[in-house]
């Protein structure tokens, strides 16, 4: 489980890998993964190209604090094999295995990723990865797939071809996702990775997307899969903690800060003991409160 | 010869033309004269003619300067049904003197010129054929580029002497009171066809509308008018305006417009009875509508909105964001109509709006602007006019009058496919770096060393990074590379005035 703590992966950003001028741009718009796809965005005749494309924007490009995922070709693909020693050597951060369906698929990718890093002369373990879950199967085994490997940062459900496995397709109530986004969720929960949601493609029903976003983000998602940089905004402002809660976490904060000049190792605050879940929560809400520009250098919440 | 932005002017056009280096952006507070149009008395009972033949026989000689305006843009049919009259009837040197040109217009320019009827152009800009015809040696004499204000500027001053003003107009009665809001073919504000209504010698009105007298509102009034002609159309409804408005959803244009409204929201000029100017385009439609959101949050409201009008600019005024709106034309068929419908949409001439020689002009009170650029450069100067291959394609519009605002914020994408938009050197200048004061590109923003102030109000904002602009034509060149420089060839084909009438800039003839 590679740095979970620390990263907020609100927005992951689906990005057309034989698109030069998205793949040029994807860095200005202030998501925190970049997802470049060689996969179902692209077509077979320019799979080559794509790879090409996305392997010299990494060498050229700066993409400022995003992290950098690529979603590469399925395993039972000609493609597979090229475009993980391609995407090692360009030093990618995270490579994504789509239609996951079983631990060994990510062993497979594991044994692939470690042998393209010693042919590069890349740091062994510096690529992480994580997997798609986009059918029945992938559902029932994610427990398993999200601790398969201590490369995995999260997993992430897909749900069109989800849905198409399970006979049904998506409706706006979502009902046909309650089962898969609980075991996605409590499965990368249980691992400690995160957990990303299926992605919202109708960018005409914007209420449609805030409730969604405001459901998944109530589950306890990481955050969402998105088609179009117009989504990042939505994404962050349901993710945007409230004055109260980041008053709160700046009081925990200043807590714990006491605590320790005091070498005390039990926090209280207003005479009240400090567990550690609304420590991690109050780190959390912190760090969510500095990616929305709520808080200044020191965290002191800005009146609007 | 070199002036202040540093650009090599020619000797022997400068001199055979009169003209001097520019020099400053102040304008300070000479006096000067302005000139008056021959008058030919009459009752005004006998103006209507249905012969443009007969009309063009009557008023026009060899070596004459005539006018047209633009309002039509490419939904005109006057221009073309005039020129067609002119050319056949074998006129020679004429001066072509109109507000701007438009596509619709490039072919029969060309002909013109190929014709020897047309052996002079001044307008704010050209576009297509015909600036490539220009562009690449196509004219003898060099095209003089101004803009709007500076028009107004040169028609007051006599540098340019309108013989013959040929008008289309969608309304007009027997004896040429007319206006644009009604007709089949309404474009709203006739305003830069005020001009040449007030100071040519004779003023031809075409319509296709005669409507019982006395009309009004009257723009244009039967004291300027010489002869109202009944034609079949003066233009096209639908090629007028751009129809409906509608926002972009490009991601990256968002992007630069909510920067701009950052930008707007947190300098000191955005407060109650502040005054703005946005242009067309999506960008700057997308500005106004983040604008409005802020006004509505900060209940903030503006005085007036100025310059070339679309809708989401008249929905502001509707809803009471917007007291006036100052208007010198409509770019679509919304921002026409309302000014039918809404008294507090004005009606302004382009002297008004933007002469530099007044006695105050609009835009010497407007607060702040959003401009677009072709290039930019280091030094902030601007080009609109010429493209990455040397060739005339924009238009100065009133870019350079409205950049004497208090805010003059450039929006622009950093580079454009493979094409950088922020470079060391523009091809043409056009607007001076001195009347430019934040630069708005989708990585971030720049703001001209020389406001201080600026620098401490927008230094600090959160998601707004702040490069120096040297630090952005970095980026540019990281991206898309260094181009090779172009070539052009020792020959002026265009002179680009500033709008004091100083040269700023030349344009060269292009080697391919």
């Amino acid at each position: 489980m590679a740095e979970n703590e620390e990263r907020l992966r609100r927005t992951m950003m689906f990005v057309p890998g034989n698109n030069p001028a998205m793949v040029k741009d994807a860095g200005i718009y202030g998501a925190d993964s970049i997802m470049f796809d060689l996969e179902d965005s692209v077509s077979m005749s320019e799979k080559d190209a794509a790879r090409v494309l996305v392997y010299e924007a990494l060498q050229t490009q700066d993409y400022g604090n995003a992290e950098l995922v690529v979603r590469v070709n399925g395993q039972d693909t000609p493609y597979y094999a090229n475009d993980v020693k391609a995407m090692v050597k360009a030093g990618i951060d995270v490579i994504r295995l789509p239609k996951t369906e079983s631990p060994a698929m990510v062993h497979q990718l594991e044994d692939d990723i470690l042998a393209a890093e010693k042919e590069f002369g890349r740091e062994a373990g510096s690529t992480h990865l994580m997997a798609a879950i986009e059918s029945a199967k992938g559902v029932l085994n994610a427990p398993q797939i999200a601790a398969a490997s201590d490369r995995m940062i999260g997993i992430a459900l897909s749900a069109e071809d989800y849905t198409t496995d399970m006979k049904t397709h998506r409706y706006p109530d979502g009902a046909e996702l309650v089962f898969a986004r609980n075991m996605v969720l409590h499965a990368a929960r249980a691992a400690g990775v995160a957990a990303f949601d299926t992605v919202f493609t109708n960018m005409d029903d914007t209420e449609g997307f805030y409730r969604e976003t405001e459901y998944i983000h109530q589950l306890g998602f990481d955050g969402k899969s998105l088609v179009n940089p117009r989504q990042i905004a939505m994404v962050n402002k349901v993710y945007e903690p409230t004055e109260k809660e980041v008053l709160n976490a700046k009081n925990v904060i200043n807590a714990i800060e006491e605590a320790r000049l005091k070498g005390s190792g039990v926090i209280s605050m207003n005479g009240q003991m400090v567990d550690r879940p609304v420590v991690l929560r109050a780190q959390r809400v912190m760090r969510l409160a500095k990616a929305s520009n709520l808080v200044d250098e020191e965290g002191n919440y800005i009146e609007k | 010869m070199k002036n202040s932005v540093n650009r090599d002017l020619p000797e022997d056009v400068m001199k055979d033309l009169n003209y001097k280096p520019f020099e400053t952006t102040e304008i300070g507070h000479p006096e000067i004269q302005r000139v008056a149009p021959k008058v030919h008395v009459s009752t005004g009972d006998d103006k209507v003619v249905t012969s443009i033949k007969q009309v063009i026989k009557d008023t026009l000689k060899d070596g004459m300067t005539i006018s047209f305006h633009h309002h039509f843009r490419n939904g005109d049919f006057v221009f073309n049904t005039v020129m067609r009259e002119i050319i056949d009837a074998g006129y020679k040197d004429l001066t072509l003197a109109p507000s701007s040109l438009t596509g619709v217009m490039n072919d029969m320019v060309i002909e013109a010129i190929k014709a020897g009827t047309i052996t002079n152009i001044t307008s704010s800009g050209m576009r297509g054929s015909l600036g490539d015809f220009v562009s690449h040696g196509g004219l003898k004499n060099p095209v003089i580029f101004r803009s709007h204000g500076n028009r107004a500027r040169a028609i007051e001053h006599g540098d340019i002497k309108i013989d013959v003003a040929f008008l289309g107009v969608p309304n007009a009665d027997a004896l040429g009171n007319a206006n644009g809001m009604e007709g089949d073919a309404v474009f709203g504000s006739l305003g830069y066809a005020l001009m040449d209504a007030q100071y040519a010698d004779k003023v031809v009105l075409l319509t296709d509308n005669i409507v019982s007298y006395p009309n009004t509102p009257a723009s244009i009034k039967q004291t300027q008018v010489d002869y109202v002609v009944k034609v079949d159309k003066v233009g096209d409804p639908d090629k007028i305006g751009s129809g409906a408005t509608r926002f972009t959803k490009d991601p990256k244009e968002l992007k630069i417009a909510s920067t701009v409204n950052d930008v707007i929201v947190n300098s000191p000029y955005f407060k109650d009875g502040f005054s703005f100017q946005t242009g067309s385009g999506g960008a700057a439609l997308a500005v106004t509508r983040y604008l409005r959101q802020a006004m509505i949050d900060n209940k903030i409201k503006a005085s007036f909105a100025l310059g070339g009008i679309t809708k989401p600019t008249t929905d502001l005024l509707k809803e009471g964001l917007v007291d006036k709106v100052m208007d010198v034309q409509d770019f679509d068929k919304g921002a026409a109509d309302s000014m039918h419908t809404n008294a507090n949409q004005q009606e302004i001439d382009a002297s008004w709006y933007a002469d530099p020689d007044n006695k105050g002009a609009m835009v010497d009170q407007l607060d702040v602007v959003i401009l677009s650029a072709l290039e930019i450069d280091t030094k902030f100067n601007v080009n609109v006019m010429s493209g990455s291959d040397g060739v005339i394609r924009g238009a100065i519009g009133g870019h350079q009058d409205a950049a004497t605002a208090k805010l003059t914020i450039i929006s622009a994408p950093l580079v454009r496919g493979r094409i950088a938009t922020v470079v060391p050197d523009v091809t043409t200048v056009v607007t001076p770096g001195d009347s430019v004061d934040v630069l708005v590109t989708e990585y971030g923003i720049a703001i001209n060393p020389k406001r201080k102030d600026l620098q401490e109000a927008l230094g600090n904002l959160p998601g707004v990074p702040v490069y120096k602009i040297e630090d952005l034509q970095r980026l540019a060149e990281q991206k898309v590379g260094k181009p090779k420089p172009l070539e052009f060839t020792d020959r002026t084909v265009a002179m680009i005035e500033y709008r004091d009438g100083s040269i700023i800039d030349t344009v060269k003839e292009v080697k391919d």
